[in-house]
């Protein structure tokens, strides 16, 4: 966080609120990602003991998300904070709102995963969705490192994947229909394995959000709904 | 004047005023606060204005208590209760107790120099003495008989390295104190009162006569002295109560109507008179 100076205000109480609430949001931002690899692994091994740990540790992830609210609601309150303070609280609320999503995601992933367990013959299935698993796992941790060091570069760089993540999501449902169309006797499989690649796919645009609040966080601009990369060349 | 009617009805149903603000301590409901200052049934009048109404407070030790509301509300009269500086004032009638450390400051045998000595006050103008910096924070010293020449300097040195002006003045110690910018003084001043290692420290509007960045360093010390003293700030910028307080206080036409931990106080307050204070719909 050194280009936006957190430790430099004359209050040094105020240095320390701000760093501890940056570094709690990565710390949620680890154990969300955590959530999310183990999710994946359950899916992919049908492991229904992960998966229900995952479901187990859900609670964790909105705890933290409460307790980092409260904690920004205090600094509003009473630190009135105005300029690149004032971004960053802002950011970190909307973050965190997006990383409990991710996390709520990961849960549904994990149930999805207990539902299979058993059913060797799905297991063609979620090779499929391995890639777009990969793919977006690396989504989130690339959006928690741009935050982490306010990497605006970076930020648009993982922006612009989701594209490719949608792009692989469609095909992707192509091909399951077509499952379906040759055996329907594996529909009910293959709409668990649908409902697993939509969450899937729903956590790269939670991560895109988290990228442009770095942008919003360190550029002071507000990129939503706008072709980010284009706003930037500006 | 309808307004002041319903505030007035208000005021008559609550019972807020006593609140214990060690009670207050988050969930536990525990006395976890170790109490400095105990305020007990305390009316105050100038000639026939009733400035105090029935003030009951616990203000605890090396934590900042911050006295908030609107101009004439019994604040700075509640705050100059702790070190008899009403005393001063004529047609004025004291009635309730102060105890400090279970001592109360309104018996007769306590001597008031040596309460002042254990409550220190700096207000709103920084008053120096038309003498040098040193003189300034050696002041108190002095008058309690110090002559070592080593110990002054020793004292001197300690208490404006206290008040964060160590570094700005320790090659101008014999300038006169005069030639200080204002945030400067006020430092010095506090400097001074901590010169005499008080249990107490009571500020009266301390910054409001200086820029925003020397009110910054002031609210800073602030945070630093409480690690030695119970300061108590008498304030009417409200965000100044929110930065630098532990505990707030919210007073209203003499009495105090809302007493709580300062994060509770201005996140969600009980009573409907702090919330409009707080958020500028009346005051």
């Amino acid at each position: 966080m050194d280009n936006l100076h957190i430790d430099q205000h004359i209050s040094r109480r105020y240095n320390e609120e701000l760093e501890d609430i940056r570094n709690r949001v990565l710390a949620m931002g680890g154990l969300v990602e955590q959530q999310l690899q183990d999710a994946m692994e359950a899916l992919e091994k049908r492991d229904g003991r992960l998966a229900a740990r995952v479901i187990e540790n859900d609670y964790q992830v909105n705890a933290m998300e409460v307790s980092i609210d409260e904690e920004c609601n205090t600094v509003l309150a009473r630190r009135q904070p105005a300029a690149s303070d004032l971004r960053l609280i802002v950011a970190v609320i909307k973050t965190i709102t997006d990383l409990e999503r991710i996390g709520d995601e990961a849960e549904r992933i994990a149930r999805m995963a207990s539902r299979m367990v058993g059913e060797e013959h799905a297991a063609r299935l979620f090779t499929q969705i391995r890639n777009l698993g990969h793919h977006v796992r690396g989504m989130v941790h690339g959006a928690l490192d741009a935050f982490a060091h306010l990497d605006t570069e970076k930020a648009v760089k993982i922006w612009s994947e989701d594209r490719l993540v949608d792009e692989e999501y469609d095909s992707l449902m192509r091909e399951l229909m077509t499952f379906m169309m040759e055996d329907p006797r594996s529909i009910p499989n293959i709409l668990q394995a649908m409902f697993a690649a939509r969450a899937i796919e729903r956590i790269g645009d939670r991560a895109t959000n988290i990228c442009e609040y770095v942008i919003y966080l360190v550029r002071g601009k507000d990129v939503r709904h706008t072709r980010v990369d284009q706003q930037l060349q500006e | 004047m309808n307004h002041e009617r319903v505030l007035m009805a208000d005021m008559e149903t609550n019972t807020a005023g006593n609140i214990d603000p060690s009670l207050l301590n988050e969930s536990t409901g525990e006395h976890t606060e170790d109490i400095c200052l105990k305020v007990e049934g305390l009316d105050l009048y100038y000639g026939d204005t009733h400035a105090l109404d029935n003030i009951n407070m616990l203000i605890p030790r090396q934590r900042v208590t911050a006295f908030i509301g609107p101009s004439g509300c019994g604040k700075s009269t509640l705050l100059r209760c702790f070190n008899r500086m009403n005393d001063l004032v004529d047609n004025v009638r004291i009635s309730g107790t102060i105890l400090l450390d279970e001592m109360d400051i309104y018996a007769s045998s306590v001597q008031v120099a040596q309460l002042r000595q254990r409550i220190g006050m700096v207000f709103q103008k920084p008053n120096p003495f038309p003498k040098s910096i040193y003189e300034n924070v050696a002041y108190g010293l002095r008058l309690q008989g110090v002559k070592s020449r080593r110990r002054l300097d020793e004292i001197v040195e300690k208490a404006l390295r206290g008040a964060a002006l160590w570094d700005e003045v320790k090659d101008r110690l014999h300038d006169n104190a005069l030639g200080m910018s204002g945030g400067q003084q006020q430092r010095l001043v506090i400097a001074r009162a901590i010169a005499v290692e008080p249990e107490v420290l009571l500020l009266d509007e301390p910054a409001s006569a200086l820029d925003p960045i020397s009110t910054l360093k002031i609210e800073e010390l602030i945070d630093e002295l409480k690690e030695k003293y119970t300061i108590v700030i008498v304030t009417h910028n409200m965000q100044q109560a929110a930065r630098v307080s532990d505990y707030t206080a919210f007073m209203y036409m003499g009495r105090l109507i809302e007493h709580g931990s300062t994060n509770t106080m201005f996140t969600n307050p009980s009573e409907k008179m702090t919330e409009d204070y707080i958020t500028g719909r009346y005051g």
